[in-house]
């Protein structure tokens, strides 16, 4: 099992997210993260999915979501030819005596720091998954209040983009 | 074309537009304003069913009959959700359906208002798609996505979900330009370059074998699989799905494959080294146990939908498109490789197979006690109506005696629920079927449990006209339950006994008595349980046409489906009898 990162241009209408969250519900396939966000033309959305499975069952769930009438367009982003970003936001103990430990650390990671309290700072790290995972490990020492991170989104590399094929056949139809 | 009128009115003129000829439905509160201008429709017929299920599968039954999407109509909640059995149904089966069902009205939705439910939300699984319309100005366009959806690609069933507020509403009826559906572009056309790859290997083919199934009904292909059928000389064996796509007369058609398939069909998968499955989806009740169907075969896998493909079985040859279109294609391939000197010499392999079919021809014993056989009863329906009629089966014991013993001819002559497996389908859908071919006889074989699912629409078929015949094959037991628990539970019955005819334990208890049961329907009932009776009863049920005729054929309460692969078990382990294996000669392995 690995992790995949699929980008799926979809229709913006009612229902859509229930439509691709159930398919993979029902096909036996956990989720890893969704995040899902309005995209440079209006009506079409983009979702990034990430999915922890074998290569065979990959493909049939692409085949799956392809079927979707919603579903416009289906890329599995290539780690190598591609930009994954997270957005982390922690919540730290720090007071007095360790403070300056904590924001070492967050400099160290490029983080921000967002909001600063006698006992917690908040901190704001985006990058790749592995990078905030490390960033982490490194502040669970001081102590971790609550945590949330927003889910993977990608963009592949170089000049192509996804929407643009997509998006003609939108207009065709329209 | 643009029209003022009440989006109720332009629902109806939608049906119209799209060439809707027939309805069937039940009227509700959320839908109540479809049904005002349905009363004056004068394109569309609406038949009154008496229970929402039954208006699913006559809705299924009519576009196996016609090849058009059959529609239902309910209301919101309850109405809605009885729909859930037959779409389930068609969603497996692939047949174009069309689902209309009132919602509570905009502002209501979300409250848990009374006869609220959320079917598009229940439905998602099982449509190929669904819409919730709130707008009054969207349905017209609504519908005609719909039908386009259901209809093409691999058919399916769509729900169009309208809430009561955008019926009552004022609108423009606008007829969209063509269906504004920028995700949905099914590939008909099939890739040359597989085509020509699937030509090769079966002309290097040693044992080759042409899975059809249901698919190439859909495309209407049998006259295509005939060609390249006898061009190729390749066996042949037809899917619960495919009965009388190719017909089973002909000396290339091994049979149904699978659980109850025959063995020269079954052993025919197991045996080939290449199989051409066209609009078929290995199905575990057709491969068995996944990892040993057909160790020794490359698999060219030819569907419309590309999901199918390498599913459950690896596909080494990928083809996506139509089945008409992939077989005229292949035609040609096959044609250009036979020019080139290229062809196949199969004389070992059918030497191998006609040994097979010999050897182990579908057949079944007479009960001892003298009673009626199923298998006797459902020979002589098939004998005597002839291939002409079209059978509606329910699902069973008697779906399978239907399947093997009744011969069928042409395509679409055999209707019956095969991915679902929907007790109580085959009275409404016989009822759709012939409303939508009117000029044919249908009968409906089915068994005494599926028979009391859903026989309350005899009282429709009475009312509305619509003469169907049903053998009621009667033993008393939810019969395919039965067997299991005579071959894998020790023979104990636990609640499969329904008291529809006499037991040595009950003396002579009939609850309810078929007989009279269709008399108070508005049928001709009548009994057989003498095989003397048999034809002289069928006889007179084919003389009766103007009134639906059931027919109570008590059988024996022990006949058991033969031949029979269990659950999870490998093809190899076929039995033609209980604890009967065929001896495989193998010569080649």
């Amino acid at each position: 099992m690995s992790l995949h990162t699929l980008s799926v241009l979809v229709e913006d209408t009612p229902g859509v997210l229930a439509r691709v969250a159930s398919l993979f519900s029902r096909r036996g396939f956990n989720i890893h993260s969704l995040t899902v966000g309005p995209t440079e033309y209006e009506g079409l959305s983009r979702m990034t999915i990430v999915v922890n499975c074998d290569r065979h069952p990959l493909e049939q769930v692409t085949k799956q979501l392809n079927k979707l009438v919603n579903v416009i367009k289906i890329v599995e982003m290539d780690p190598e030819a591609s930009v994954r970003r997270e957005l982390l936001l922690i919540k730290v103990k720090a007071d007095s005596s360790n403070r300056s430990h904590v924001l070492e650390t967050a400099q160290l990671f490029r983080a921000n720091v967002v909001d600063v309290n006698p006992d917690v700072v908040v901190i704001e790290a985006t990058g790749q998954p592995e990078k905030l995972q490390a960033l982490i490990r490194n502040l669970e020492p001081f102590g971790i209040k609550e945590l949330v991170k927003s889910g993977v989104v990608a963009l592949g590399r170089g000049p192509r983009s996804i929407t643009d094929r997509s998006l003609r056949v939108v207009e065709r139809s329209a | 074309m643009t029209e003022q009128m009440t989006g109720a009115q332009s629902l109806i003129r939608a049906l119209e537009h799209v060439g809707v000829d027939v309805v069937f439905g039940i009227p509700g509160g959320a839908i109540l304003p479809a049904y005002d201008p349905l009363y004056d429709s004068t394109k569309v017929r609406h038949i009154l069913m008496r229970h929402e299920q039954g208006a699913g599968h006559a809705a299924e039954g009519y576009a196996y009959a016609t090849g058009r999407p059959g529609v239902c109509i309910a209301t919101s909640g309850p109405g809605a959700t009885n729909l859930v059995t037959p779409l389930a149904d068609a969603y497996m089966d692939s047949v174009p359906v069309v689902a209309i069902t009132g919602q509570v009205a905009s502002p209501a939705i979300g409250t848990d208002a009374f006869q609220e439910a959320d079917i598009c939300g229940i439905t998602m699984p099982i449509t190929k798609h669904n819409f919730l319309v709130r707008d009054p100005s969207k349905i017209a366009s609504t519908i005609a996505e719909a039908f386009h959806i259901a209809s093409t690609g691999r058919p399916g069933p769509v729900l169009v979900d309208i809430a009561k507020d955008a019926l009552q509403a004022q609108t423009r009826f606008e007829w969209p330009q063509r269906p504004e559906l920028p995700g949905y572009r099914p590939v008909t056309k099939p890739h040359g370059k597989q085509v020509r790859e699937a030509a090769r290997l079966i002309a290097e083919a040693k044992r080759p074998v042409l899975y059809v199934g249901g698919g190439v009904f859909k495309s209407g292909a049998s006259k295509e699989l005939r060609v390249l059928a006898e061009l190729t000389g390749i066996p042949v064996v037809t899917t619960l799905m495919a009965l009388g796509t190719f017909p089973s007369s002909h000396p290339q058609n091994l049979g149904m494959p699978g659980m109850h398939g025959t063995v020269a069909a079954v052993g025919a998968l197991q045996r080939a080294d290449l199989i051409v499955a066209l609009g078929a989806r290995f199905d575990d009740r057709v491969t068995g146990k996944l990892s040993s169907f057909a160790p020794h075969a490359t698999i060219v896998h030819a569907d419309i939908d590309p999901a199918e493909i390498s599913k459950n079985r690896y596909a080494d040859v990928p083809i996506v498109g139509d089945c008409r279109e992939v077989i005229a294609d292949l035609i040609v391939a096959v044609r250009a490789d036979q020019a080139a000197g290229r062809q196949g010499d199969y004389t070992a392999w059918w030497e191998q197979l006609n040994r097979m079919r010999e050897t182990y021809p579908l057949g079944y014993t007479e009960p001892e006690d003298g009673s009626l056989a199923p298998q006797y009863v459902i020979k002589r329906i098939g004998q005597i109506v002839g291939p002409d009629a079209t059978y509606v089966a329910g699902v069973g014991q008697h779906q399978m005696w239907a399947a093997q013993f009744i011969d069928h001819q042409r395509p679409g002559s055999f209707v019956n629920s095969g991915g679902a497996g929907t007790m109580g389908f085959a009275i409404p859908a016989a009822l759709g079927a012939k409303v939508g071919d009117p000029d044919r006889v249908i009968w409906a074989i089915d068994g005494d449990g599926c028979f009391q699912m859903t026989n309350q629409e005899l009282a429709t078929c009475a009312i509305e006209g619509i003469p169907i015949k049903v053998a009621v094959i009667n033993n008393g037991n939810l019969g395919m339950v039965r067997q299991w628990q005579t071959l894998f539970y020790d023979g104990r019955y636990s609640n499969t006994n329904l008291h529809t005819a006499p037991t040595p334990e009950d003396g002579k208890v009939r609850i309810p008595d078929f007989v009279r049961l269709a008399e108070a329907y508005g049928c001709v009932g009548l009994r057989c349980d003498r095989a003397e009776d048999v034809d002289a009863t069928i006889e007179k049920a084919m003389a009766i046409n103007d009134v639906p005729v059931v027919i109570d054929f008590t059988v024996h309460h022990d006949a058991m489906v033969w031949p029979m692969v269990p659950a999870g078990v490998s093809n190899d382990d076929i039995q033609y009898a209980r604890d009967m294996a065929p001896e495989w000669d193998d010569e080649e392995e």
